[in-house]
Formats: C-alpha cells, sequence, structure tokens
C-alpha cells in the first residue's frame, strides 16, 4: 500500500517575522519541516514498523526550499519524495487539488499530513484534499490503527474527543499527542541523500487558478500596557485586581 | 448578493456562534437564508428565524463534517448562493472546505472580519502562528467563509420573525466514515473557545497538584475556563482539551490570567488576541511579560493565591 505524507517547509516558530510594504518578508529567516508534518511522517514509519506493507512517499508543494522538508523526511524513514516547485502562493483548497492530482497518479491508499499549517495557519489542507479525491478524512487525530482496510482513529471534536472508524482511502491530519516524532540519525541523513527526490512542474499537473488572493499583510500588534506592579505578593495582587476592576473593566 | 449561513443544533439548542455569523451576513449585506442541520434541529430554527427572514432545518445524521459538508453544498446550489457562513469551530473548519471544493468556489477560512469591496468578498485572517493579520480576497464564488468564534459581536434579533421550514435530510450517512463513542472534553466546565475569562498554568506551577490548587480555585472566583500551556499538557498534569497555544486552542477572552507561563510564541499565538492579560512569573524577563497588560514578577506559589484572596475582595466589595 502507498502512502503519502505531505509536507511543507515554514519559519522555525521562534524567528522573527517581518512586513516590509504590506507583505511578509522572509529573508534571513530559518526555515524548518512543519512541526504537525513530522507527526505525519513518523505516524507513516510506525505503521511499517507495525508490519504493515507500505511505501512511503513524502510529497511537497512549493518553492525550491520545500526540498529540505523532503530530505528530513527522507531521513526520518520515507522511501522517496515528490517535490512540486512553484513559487506561487496557492490557497489550501487550490493546493489541495495539485496534492490529489499527485495522490491519484501514485495510486495512494492513504494521506497523511498536519492538522494546521504554521504559515498559513490554516486546517483546510486536509478536508478540502479529500474532498477533492471524493475520500472521507479524520481531522486533528491522535490515535491511529490500521487494520483490514479500515483505520480506527480517535480524534478532537468541538465537545471532547471522538473515535471513528474510516474505510481506506482516506485522509488523515495529524497533531500533538498522536506520536512523539524521531529525530534523523546522522547514518539515515547520508542514506537519504541517495533515495528520489523527484522534481515536478506546476503547469504539467494542470496549473491550477488560485481561488483566493492575499491583499496585504502586517505585523500583529496590539498595544499593551506593560504595566509592572511591584510590591509584595498581597499588595500587587490587590492592586492588580483594583485595576483590572476600575481600570480595564474586566471584572 | 445571496449569503447562506450553515449552523448546526447543539443539545437541542442553537450554536451561540450562530448570532456572530448573522453579524458577519449584515455586514456583506444581501439576503440571508439559515440553515440547521441536526438529529433534532426544530427548536434551533425556531431561535434562528429571531434574526433571519428564511430558515430552513433539516432533519438527519450530522455527525460528520463530510455529511455537513454535502448538505450545506446542496442547499448552497438551490439557493444560488454566493456566500456560505459557517463557523469556525472544529466542525466548521473541517466542512468548510470540503463544502468549497464541492461548489468549486473559493474558502476562506478562520477569518475575523468579512466586508464586501466592490463586488469582492474580503476577509480578514491571521497567519504565520498569529503573528500576522492578513487581508484575503476571493477569487471565485461562490465564496464559502469559516468566521472565527467569539471573533464578531453576536447580531441583535430582525424586526420580524422569520419563517421556518423543518425538512428530512434526503441522503442517509457515508459508511465509509462511521462516529463511535464520543467522550466529552475532560475537566471542561466552561468551553475555552467560549469563556469570558481564562485563567491558565505554566511549568512555574512545578507540580499537577500545585497547578490544581492554584488555577483552579481562581478560574472558579472569576467564573473563568482553565487554560494550560503545552508543557503542562505533555507533563501530563492537565488534559489537552485545554492547552492554549498553536496546537492547541486558540482564545480571545476579555481576560487571560498567564500564571508561571514563559510566553513561548506557540502559546502566544494562541492567547495574544485577548482584550486584557495579566502575566505572573518569577523570571523578570520572561517574554509573557511584553504581552502583558499587568505584570507581578514573583512566584506563582504565593502570588496565585494573593490573587485569589484581592478578587474576592474586589468583586464582593
Amino acid at each position: 500500500m502507498k502512502v503519502l505524507t505531505v509536507v511543507r517547509q515554514v519559519p522555525d516558530a521562534e524567528a522573527r517575522v517581518r512586513a516590509e510594504g504590506g507583505r511578509v518578508d522572509l529573508t534571513g529567516v530559518t526555515f524548518v519541516m512543519d512541526g504537525m508534518d513530522e507527526y505525519g511522517v513518523e505516524e507513516a514509519i510506525r505503521l511499517r514498523e507495525a508490519g504493515h506493507d507500505l511505501e512511503i512517499v513524502a510529497v511537497a508543494v512549493g518553492p525550491a526550499r520545500f526540498a529540505d522538508a523532503l530530505r528530513t523526511a527522507l531521513a526520518l524513514g520515507a522511501d522517496r519524495a515528490v517535490h512540486v516547485v512553484t513559487d506561487e502562493q496557492l490557497d489550501p483548497v487550490t493546493l489541495a487539488g495539485v496534492v490529489a492530482q499527485v495522490a491519484r497518479e501514485e495510486g495512494a491508499e492513504l494521506v497523511l499530513t498536519g492538522g494546521k499549517q504554521a504559515d498559513w495557519d490554516s486546517s483546510a489542507l486536509g478536508p478540502a484534499l479529500a474532498e477533492h479525491l471524493g475520500w472521507p478524512h479524520a481531522d486533528w487525530t491522535t490515535r491511529l490503527e490500521l487494520a483490514g482496510g479500515e483505520l480506527r482513529l480517535r480524534h478532537d471534536v468541538d465537545d471532547g474527543v471522538e473515535e471513528l472508524t474510516v474505510t481506506l482511502p482516506a485522509v488523515v491530519t495529524t497533531q500533538q499527542g498522536l506520536n512523539e516524532p524521531r529525530y534523523p540519525t546522522l547514518p539515515n541523513i547520508m542514506k537519504a541523500k541517495r533515495k528520489e527526490l523527484a522534481t515536478r512542474d506546476l503547469a504539467a499537473l494542470g496549473a491550477p487558478a488560485p481561488r483566493v488572493r492575499v491583499v496585504s499583510q502586517e505585523i500583529q500588534v496590539r498595544p499593551r500596557l506593560n504595566r509592572m506592579i511591584d510590591g509584595e505578593p498581597e499588595e500587587a495582587a490587590r492592586e492588580v485586581a483594583r485595576l483590572l476592576r476600575t481600570e480595564a473593566k474586566v471584572i | 448578493m445571496v449569503i447562506l449561513l450553515v449552523t448546526e443544533e447543539r443539545r437541542g439548542r442553537l450554536k451561540r456562534s450562530a448570532a456572530e455569523l448573522v453579524t458577519a451576513a449584515r455586514e456583506l449585506g444581501g439576503d440571508a437564508v439559515g440553515l440547521v442541520l441536526g438529529a433534532d434541529p426544530g427548536a434551533a430554527a425556531e431561535e434562528l428565524a429571531a434574526y433571519l427572514p428564511r430558515v430552513t432545518a433539516l432533519r438527519g445524521a450530522f455527525a460528520t463534517a463530510e455529511a455537513v459538508a454535502a448538505a450545506a453544498a446542496d442547499a448552497a446550489r438551490d439557493l444560488g448562493a454566493d456566500v456560505v457562513l459557517f463557523a469556525a469551530d472544529k466542525l466548521g473548519l473541517s466542512a468548510s472546505p470540503r463544502a468549497a471544493v464541492r461548489l468549486g468556489g473559493a474558502l476562506l477560512d478562520d477569518v475575523t472580519a468579512v466586508s464586501r469591496e466592490g463586488g469582492a468578498v474580503r476577509a480578514k485572517r491571521f497567519s504565520y502562528l498569529s503573528r500576522v493579520t492578513e487581508t484575503v480576497e476571493a477569487l471565485a464564488s461562490p465564496v464559502v467563509v469559516s468566521v472565527k468564534t467569539n471573533a464578531l459581536a453576536p447580531a441583535g434579533h430582525a424586526g420580524a420573525r422569520g419563517t421556518v421550514e423543518v425538512r428530512e435530510a434526503p441522503a442517509p450517512a457515508d459508511p465509509r466514515k462511521r462516529v463511535g463513542e464520543r467522550t466529552a472534553a475532560q475537566g471542561a466546565r466552561l468551553p475555552l473557545e467560549e469563556a469570558r475569562v481564562v485563567v491558565a498554568g505554566g511549568r512555574g506551577l512545578g507540580s499537577a497538584e500545585r497547578f490544581a490548587a492554584v488555577v483552579e480555585p481562581l478560574a472558579e472566583a472569576l467564573g473563568a475556563a482553565v487554560g494550560a500551556t503545552r508543557a503542562v499538557v505533555d507533563a501530563g498534569w492537565r488534559p489537552y482539551a485545554e492547552q492554549v497555544g498553536q496546537t492547541g486552542k486558540t482564545v480571545a477572552p476579555e481576560l487571560y490570567v498567564a500564571l508561571g507561563i514563559s510566553g513561548a510564541v506557540q502559546h502566544l499565538s494562541g492567547m495574544n488576541r485577548a482584550k486584557v492579560i495579566v502575566a505572573v512569573n518569577k523570571d523578570a524577563d520572561a517574554p509573557i511579560f511584553k504581552v502583558a497588560d499587568y505584570g507581578i514578577v514573583g512566584d506563582v506559589a504565593s502570588v496565585g493565591p494573593a490573587l485569589l484572596e484581592a478578587v474576592k475582595e474586589t468583586t464582593a466589595g
């Protein structure tokens, strides 16, 4: 069975993000594989380690730097990688259409991806991909078992946690709690260099028309009072309570 | 402009976010039609009719995003809707992308504001772990929008009551996805996302026992929900349902009290939209103080209980 794991290369969470002229400027920023996608790669590897016969294909759609995320996925244990190279900013629904095309060509039966991407702050990729493919999906997954062509999962819903059974083929989005991703070892990093990383041209996949345009981006600044209250705990606490009551009017 | 407002009944009532979607619909202007999905949607539909001239209730099994998306897309097609509104709760975030694909439209997801610029639908949303605010514009129609809960003020009732039509949902549930047992969130006295006040604790509290002893009574006194950082959840002190941050929940309460929280960017991304932030931490250089309105440098073990007493005194007076 073929498993696709979709990865993105995003700014490190600690990186300073700037905006210039209404656009985010990522010059000089350190990029890493999206932490949410790491859970997906890890889960695919664990399914194989649990005895399932899988080929794991890491897929990325994005600019040249996304190749680093694919190399990381290969070093972790993916068998090969496909990089659809584009500098175009595609919205999640459009991008999901591109990934769906790759999934169809590969004959994949399971696609794993992060629950929410750390660059565009969207959780739409997984559900949109599933709809493009006409498959069911499970999002915000915290436990996954594969048996007899079915996935048994646990995932978060609005008022708690739900058990799900989903028939393959399916899309699963991952999150914290699903597993603890491993680190690539040096020998595996070396081995990854010899694994196949194929590049594809976006145009050859049908060059989709974007459905959303980013008009402007700015750094979110919310003015804060930054007022430090000194004194003994009782005194400082009483002053804060007073300010919350009389100044901020929130209690 | 025809707007379809999609919501579900929850325990027989209309979801609170529905009134926020009405605000979004009025912001856009046009004819808004309500769609209420659920096993017993009649009463919720009656509630929604206080806001909208026309409401349809579909009685059926809507436990999955697939079923919600299919019903919403069918209704949008029948109506010739230009805009389809969902609440950006877990179900809405899960169903709305599928609806957008089904309709061949555009998705503006998890937005905090909507507007119309000329003929185009625009929205504001966050990106880069909530550090960036961006304005996006839909280039395809219809436009499916999911609106962040708590971002818009709930609308007031309309002058006249709307009509309600209750219908049976036509399609049975897709056998490829079967919903099993559902367990209510552990310790979720008050849903985090809906709470007006959140008291959250971090590693600085030192142990699960101290967390419970300091955070819970203060939350109780403030009528607040309890929140936690990822480190606390990873350590097993608190359930995942209480996690605030990039991989947990996003909250935007009136007041956020951060106890023993250092302020990693992943945590800030989940709470930096709070109106007022109070931080208590023994490290004066902790990043949490940069986003705080009121800060106390000190040990939460002593400041926390002092804050509890002070709050009790203040709110009693």
